[in-house]
């Protein structure tokens, strides 16, 4: 991931750089930041048009705050605290805020699998043992899975998930963030952070599971209807 | 307390410790009946082939960054700063 190439300056020259106006180095900065934080400005603003001010206001507020930056904490962390003071105010503006209690997770139930699956507690031999287990998967060899179809599944599954999974997830699968960062830039703790990167994993496993099996069954009755013609 | 670990874990269990499994985060008593239930439970194993591959798809969608434009004009904010205060 971008942020990768980052973190190989160092805090302090990279600072010095940015008070020098470096541009190569805002530049770097900026592409390997902007995606994750626009994905991080919809954990409190409602419209992704929204989130694009939010990030450009921060990038701005980067290039006129740069010389009081006082580097107490990393480069990182002060990006984040930047976005979220801006995305929150900006939040309240259009009284379109998230309910930040979204991120307070519930321990209560959301099972990771349809619960009707397993056998039940009662049964003699094989207690909460699949009922239904999971089949494998029709993505054939390696790579051939990765076409638009399939990707636009994916991309649908991890849209259509609840706000605050939904940023989880993507900031850690898509952009590749460490889970300490994303506890920080969210101002959650770890186990919430676990919690809600679980249950959206759960939720886009379950939807490709679905297209998966219904792709298999497609793919059955073609060939079986094939081999009809085929005998015909 | 059995001795047995691979009775041990349900797999209705398992998919929900699955995501502390992976972090790294699942005590060292539940990773071993982790280890051990798969290793005798093949739809377990598929389960977690499974949401291996959902990682594998979910980390190769493309991100949206923000416009050409808007990172020109960044750029741009940035000389000018650069060019004020170095008039100073
Ligand atoms: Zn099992």
């Amino acid at each position: 991931m971008g942020s990768q190439t980052i973190v190989r300056d160092s805090d302090a020259e990279l600072i010095a750089l940015l008070r020098d106006g470096d541009e190569a180095a805002f530049a770097r900065l900026i592409d390997a930041y902007s995606a994750p934080l626009l994905r991080l400005a919809l954990a409190f603003v409602q419209s992704p048009s929204i989130a694009e001010e939010v990030v450009q206001e921060t990038w701005m507020a980067v290039v006129t705050g740069i010389g009081r930056f006082e580097g107490r904490s990393s480069v990182k962390t002060w990006l984040f605290k930047i976005l979220t003071n801006i995305a929150k105010t900006r939040a309240q503006r259009e009284r379109r805020t998230i309910p930040f209690s979204e991120f307070e997770v519930d321990y209560g139930d959301e099972p990771a699998v349809d619960p009707d699956r397993f056998l039940p507690a009662s049964h003699p031999q094989w207690p909460h043992h699949w009922a239904t287990p999971p089949q494998p998967w029709s993505m054939g060899p390696e790579g051939t899975a990765l076409d638009r179809e399939t990707m636009a599944v994916v991309r649908r599954a991890l849209e259509d998930l609840p706000r605050a999974q939904q940023v989880v997830v993507a900031l850690r699968d898509v952009h590749g963030w460490p889970a300490a960062d994303v506890c920080a830039a969210l101002d959650i703790s770890e186990a919430n952070q676990r919690v809600l990167l679980h249950r959206g994993r759960s939720r886009v496993r379950a939807v490709l599971e679905r297209y998966f099996n219904d792709t298999a069954t497609l793919c059955n009755a073609e060939s079986i209807s094939d081999t009809k013609q085929a005998g015909q | 307390m059995t001795d047995d670990i691979t009775t041990d874990l349900a797999c209705k269990e398992l998919v929900e410790i699955i995501t502390d499994y992976l972090e790294g985060t699942l005590p060292e008593r539940d990773r071993a009946r982790f280890d051990a239930h798969i290793l005798t439970c093949p739809p377990c194993r598929e389960y977690v082939a499974e949401m291996h591959a959902t990682l594998r798809l979910t980390g190769r969608l493309t991100v949206e960054s923000i416009s050409p434009g808007a990172r020109d004009d960044l750029l741009r904010a940035l000389r000018r700063m650069k060019a004020s205060s170095t008039e100073l």
